[in-house]
């Protein structure tokens, strides 16, 4: 029968190419070339699974999504990476079955989100720094493997007779395409949709002719006329490209510690308390005097506050995402001085043109775009002695709901401004925060970046951006009952409830990829036919064949 | 096209005559057939020569070996089922006891239709590798009989595509014309598997190919005899017969060599075959551990999904699973497997349905085990003492499944790869062996004559003497 499932705590979402084990990249002027090499035996659980066939877990994910983030930041030069297998005969046959199969839930969707967010940080990559993709694919894609594919600005296969791709998950497994396979097939190669069920139903997919004339592929060519074909089209997507910078800038190692219930960063600590199932957040304000402008920002580097700090938000939601799945609330504070963040924000923000701030802007978008993809219960505390202003106002509105401490003139402000949510930061929806939060009252989210100002309490509560400004005497105790009262409630239906009332406005790939099809992947990873005894995922590969409970609703 | 009788042309027994979607289909399809036969059958004019071949006319005792003149591109290449068992129920797996299938399940339809386009892929790509070994052969004999294994390769060929026209619709019609397509060899479109994209350049290749890689196919077609799929399953018995024949061509043909060998090494002052123009037993040694190495690969992986649920289907059994076995779920048994675990052998259980493959790769090689021991006989039978020819362990030389990441020796032990590359000459067939042996390789045409490097055979084809001519 199926292996135990097991609980896997993920010591380090930090990697570097010099450790890579999965991956071998290569620079040569624009184009990067991002080997796929996959190690069998160096799974993050080898006792339980094996990577055959370049299949994946989250370790080679994390080296990937490193990767990325180095070309984006380390090699502006770089304006195309193509992605190729080592392997003779095959790209990369998906997210790893056995490992799926004997992980805990939790840890699949986990996993699963941030594939997706990997895989969006490429598109976003393509979209916003002109760092193109291109997936050569010298051997068979099959399901998280063509879903990479899918993630990339250009598609080859070669055509060799046997070289497919494919998405064989729902015939061979019972459950989804869930890396964002099913909606970048209808929505961002506008495959027909009859053809794409098809597709999708066939477990062994379409060769290189078939896989072209339904537009699963962009072109092909054979093995003997492969490397030219690649290296052309590498060559042609380079030339549309802007050049973005030559010199980059190294991306220092995010490092924290653990000190009891504290992990601490240089500007952000995560503290637990997991009887209460509650984690705070904080966030603090730069302490060294901001860099004069852009290139004395290029000279600060990885290390300045205006980049530092997100990339340390990032690893404890990851942490917080993998690591503590009790957490069911999570508490969002901010330490310092409002000035300095904003002094810091400004060379971010008043230099549109230049690559490096421009790169910081688009990597605080995308994380808070994880604050608001983690399936947590989120309250901004806006207490005394807090910095909600500029980018870090953007966490209060990530919020789900804000409590703003109601005091005298030495109580806290909350201070919008038009460069950071003024549409800087977009979520998946393509719309700011306040323009969601405001949906019914476009003007006025107009008004508040019109009239940027610090606000206390009661301004803040009256304009709307606060939800709560309970007083001094009353401070402690609404706090106390507000975080009592959430984490009683049911954690499914808050998950469930958070996500419908977060994503405000129209539907984009993004908000469908986590909206609709994760949110379906995760019923089904739920269901008995795919993880119960005798479920396709649970079975695959044992010696039984799985048994459907074939009832529809 | 339509002033042909297909159902003349081809001779069979599935009433093709009356089922005209399907003859239609392999009307259509019987054209490019014969365009691929003329590019890439036998090469050299042997296509205008009359052969003596047989043929099968009908699946009765007389009828499947009917012997004759005929002209390659004229061959009458068959369909033809072995006769239905009446009743015959799904004899192993999940749905053991049902009837058989005569349509092909929709549930399992995709991973029949691999099952075929793989088998059928390596009929062709066999007589492609062949193809130019007419132009050296060492006599008469051994081109007819080398012929009238492409002749059937072609006709196994015609089993599958008709099982794929028949019964797996346009998506059938579709593999049947890439099986056209590809090319053994061709970097561009090369056939599935790795041993039929090996290159077939010299007769002592040739002997070993039909010895070790027909008898995998001999295996895969017993294996799918088994089958739930009734048409599969009477076609592979039908063609189990004429695998026979592959498998007789290739061991009496390595078995002459050896003879020969072995004379040569009795004439010799320094008993040295090489120096009276044979092929050496050492060099046989090596040819044979490349060819089963090869071989073995094609059985697929040691564990394997794959294998596990076309056994829980009932698509692919074991070999004589009805005749040899009781027990028929293979449920809850296991099979031991020898595993590397931190560069150690160890061996572990694994679920018998997942080892599938490896229970076939055992009856394999125990079947090989025998041929090498009838040929060590025959080293006796020659008065040599001090040769024996051994089969390598089916870890030797992997480049498929759970060896193929470390090197082991001919006896199975773990040995590091310096080690493996250090010996790799005395393991396996050099450049200059192979430039030796081709060097051998010169046409002998007249009736009755043999190669030096070759043995005669003690009887003709079909009670024709030795010096018949059945090439003409």
């Amino acid at each position: 029968m199926a292996s135990a499932v097991r609980h896997q705590p993920v010591a380090s979402f930090q990697s570097h190419p010099e450790r890579y084990r999965h991956w071998k990249l290569a620079i040569d002027g624009a184009i990067a070339r991002l080997g796929m090499d996959i190690k069998e035996e160096n799974g993050l659980r080898p006792e339980d699974y094996e990577l055959k066939q370049n299949s994946y877990d989250l370790g080679v994910d994390i080296e990937l999504a490193d990767a990325i983030e180095r070309l984006r930041f380390e090699h502006p030069e770089v304006r195309v990476l193509v992605f190729e297998s080592l392997l003779p005969k095959v790209f990369c046959a998906g997210a790893n079955i056995r490992m799926l199969a004997s992980s805990t839930h939790g840890f699949k969707v986990n996993f699963c989100r941030y594939t997706n967010e990997t895989r969006l940080s490429l598109e976003d990559a393509s979209q916003h720094s002109g760092l193109r993709s291109l997936c050569a694919a010298n051997g068979t894609a099959a399901g998280g493997g063509y879903e990479l594919a899918l993630a990339a600005d250009r598609i080859y296969l070669v055509d060799d007779g046997n070289a497919a791709v494919s998405l064989p998950e729902v015939p061979l497994l019972g459950v989804l395409p869930g890396t964002g396979g099913l909606t970048r097939l209808v929505d961002k190669r506008k495959v027909r949709r009859d053809l794409a069920d098809l597709f999708c139903t066939k477990a062994e997919g379409f060769r290189a002719r078939d896989a072209l004339r339904y537009g699963l592929i962009d072109g092909s060519f054979p093995r003997s006329r492969w490397e030219a074909g690649v290296s052309a089209a590498a060559a042609d997507l380079a030339a549309q490209s802007p050049t973005r910078a030559s010199q980059g800038v190294p991306l220092s190692p995010v490092n924290s510690q653990v000190d009891g219930r504290t992990r601490r960063y240089r500007s952000v600590e995560l503290t637990l308390d997991a009887e209460a199932r509650v984690a705070t957040l904080t966030v603090r304000a730069p302490e060294a005097l901001a860099p004069a402008s852009a290139s004395a920002l290029r000279d600060e580097g990885a290390e300045s506050w205006a980049i530092r700090v997100f990339r340390e938000i990032d690893d404890a939601l990851l942490h917080l995402r993998f690591n503590h799945d009790t957490v069911g609330l999570v508490l969002l504070r901010t330490e310092g001085d409002p000035d300095a963040v904003l002094a810091h924000d400004a060379v971010v923000h008043d230099n549109p043109g230049d690559w490096f701030a421009t790169e910081i802007r688009l990597l605080r978008a995308r994380v808070l775009r994880r604050l608001d993809n983690t399936a947590k219960s989120m309250f901004a505390i806006v207490d005394r002695g807090s910095c909600f202003v500029g980018s870090l106002f953007e966490l209060a509105l990530a919020a789900d709901r804000s409590y703003m401490l109601s005091d005298d003139e030495a109580g806290p402000t909350l201070h919008p401004t038009r460069a950071a949510s003024g549409g800087t930061y977009p979520m998946g929806t393509a719309i700011s925060r306040l323009q969601a939060r405001f949906a019914r009252e476009p003007q006025r989210a107009k008004d508040l970046l019109e009239s940027e100002h610090p606000m206390h309490a009661e301004e803040a509560l009256s304009s709307g951006l606060v939800t709560l400004a309970p007083d001094a005497i009353d401070w402690d105790d609404e706090i106390r009952i507000a975080i009592e009262e959430r984490i009683s409630l049911s954690p499914d239906a808050l998950t469930g409830m958070e996500q419908n009332l977060r994503f405000v406005g129209n539907e984009g790939c993004d908000t469908k990829i986590f909206g609709r099809l994760s949110a379906w992947q995760n019923w089904i990873f739920q269901r008995p036919n795919a993880v119960g005894e005798e479920g396709a995922l649970t079975l695959y590969g044992h010696p039984t064949r799985p048994r459907f409970d074939f009832r529809r609703t | 096209m339509s002033s042909i009788d297909y159902s003349e042309r081809i001779p069979n027994n599935v009433d093709l005559s009356s089922d005209k979607r399907l003859q239609r289909a392999l009307e259509k399809w019987q054209p490019a057939f014969i365009d691929w036969w003329n590019d890439m059958g036998p090469a050299g004019g042997w296509q205008e020569r009359d052969v003596f071949l047989r043929t099968a006319v009908s699946v009765d005792k007389g009828g499947w070996a009917q012997f004759g003149f005929v002209k390659m591109p004229e061959y009458r290449w068959g369909i033809f089922l072995e006769a239905p068992e009446a009743g015959r129920l799904v004899g192993f797996g999940d749905n053991a006891a049902s009837p058989v299938w005569q349509e092909v399940p929709g549930e399992y339809r995709n991973t029949l239709q691999r099952i075929v386009v793989t088998q059928a892929d390596t009929e062709p790509a066999s007589v492609e590798q062949q193809r130019w070994l007419a132009q050296t052969g060492p006599s008469q004999y051994d081109i007819r009989n080398l012929f009238q294994v492409n002749v059937e390769e072609g006709r196994h060929l015609w089993a599958m595509v008709y099982l794929l026209h028949g019964y797996f619709g346009r998506d059938g019609r579709d593999e049947a014309d890439a099986l056209l397509e590809r090319r053994s060899g061709d970097p561009d479109k090369p056939r599935i598997l790795d041993a039929f994209n090996q290159p077939c350049p010299d007769w002592l290749t040739f002997f070993c190919f039909t010895t070790f890689t027909d008898r995998d196919g001999k295996y895969q077609l017993a294996a799918l005899a088994e089958s739930g799929f009734d048409p599969l399953a009477r076609t592979c018995r039908f063609m189990l017969t004429e695998e026979a024949h592959h498998l007789f061509v290739g061991e009496t043909g390595v078995r002459r060599i050896i003879e020969r060998a072995c004379t040569l090494m009795k004439q010799d002052p320094n008993g040295d075959a090489r120096a009276q123009g044979g092929i050496d037993l050492p060099t046989i040694q090596r040819w044979v551990n490349y060819w089963f190495s090869y071989s073995v690969d094609l059985f697929g992986g040691e564990i394997s999904s794959n294998a596990a649920d076309f056994f829980a289907a009932g698509l692919k059994g074991r070999y004589k699973e009805m005749s040899k076995y009781t027990e028929h779920t293979a449920l809850g048994q296991t099979h031991a497997i020898p595993l590397l675990r931190d560069g150690r052998l160890v061996v572990e259980d694994v679920p018998l349905r997942n080892a599938m493959n490896e229970v076939l790769r055992e009856e394999y090689r125990d079947d090989c085990q025998k041929v090498l021991e009838r040929w060590n006989k025959a080293v006796r039978d020659q008065g040599v003492t001090d040769f024996e020819f051994s089969l390598p362990s089916t870890r030797f030389h992997r480049r498929q499944g759970v060896y193929a990441t470390h090197a082991f020796d001919p006896n199975g032990n773990a040995i590091p790869l310096a080690e493996f590359e250090a010996h790799r000459a005395e393991w396996l067939p050099s450049d200059a062996d192979r430039a030796y042996v081709a060097s051998l390789m010169k046409p002998v045409h007249e009736p009755g004559k043999m190669a030096n490097w070759i043995a005669a055979p003690p009887r003709g084809i079909d009670g024709r003497p030795l010096d018949f001519e059945y090439v003409r």
